[in-house]
């Protein structure tokens, strides 16, 4: 799982089967600092509650789909969590 | 893969699956011990801060361990590491 915050979502009415009532988000991936690393990718918002600004993290890969209602739909990034708080130690 | 335990990331709202698990911030670390990336992991072993962990990043690896069929989860935290030694050189120790 990787951290995330999310810049804005996507509204999408024709959408694979199983997707339906499914949010979608755009995210900027962040680094253990939280800042920007990388492009921006859209992920399904499987907590039902992230939006603009938010601290997330998400899952990639075939987990991504898991965690949705339907199983096995075509989903490659999903917000799992949203972040209370990061704590580092001192030495990262 | 082998990391240290950098962090702890709170979470309140998350999918269910995760409610009971403590999550790690984990540097990953590349053959020579150099930082590689990071992930968040689930924690299973008490793993603490400054550790170096064993990282599991596979989903059903994962959810063989945690004992379910299915569900979002892939990076796990399934060990501390006493000694890490390659090629004969002792590059971490507990």
């Amino acid at each position: 799982m990787q951290l995330a915050r999310v810049l804005g979502s996507v509204v999408a009415t024709e959408k694979a089967r199983g997707l339906e009532g499914v949010r979608f988000l755009v995210i900027q991936p962040l680094d253990k600092s939280q800042q920007p690393r990388g492009g921006t990718v859209v992920a399904a918002d499987a907590v039902h509650m992230a939006g603009p600004g938010e601290l997330v993290y998400y899952v990639s890969s075939r987990e991504a789909a898991e965690a949705l209602p339907v199983r096995f739909v075509p989903v490659d990034h999903a917000i799992v969590g949203i972040v209370d708080d990061v704590h580092l130690g001192v030495d990262s | 893969m082998v990391g240290k335990v950098v962090g702890t990331v709170v979470s309140t709202i998350n999918i269910p699956l995760l409610d009971e698990h403590r999550l790690l911030l984990c540097d990953v670390h590349d053959i020579d011990g150099r930082p590689d990336g990071y992930t968040i992991a689930i924690d299973v072993v008490d793993a603490g801060m400054g550790d170096t962990v064993l990282i599991l990043d596979e989903g059903n690896s994962a959810r063989q361990i945690l004992g379910r069929d299915w569900g979002a989860i892939r990076a796990v935290v399934v060990g501390v590491v006493d000694e890490l030694v390659i090629d004969g050189e002792l590059r971490s120790a507990s």
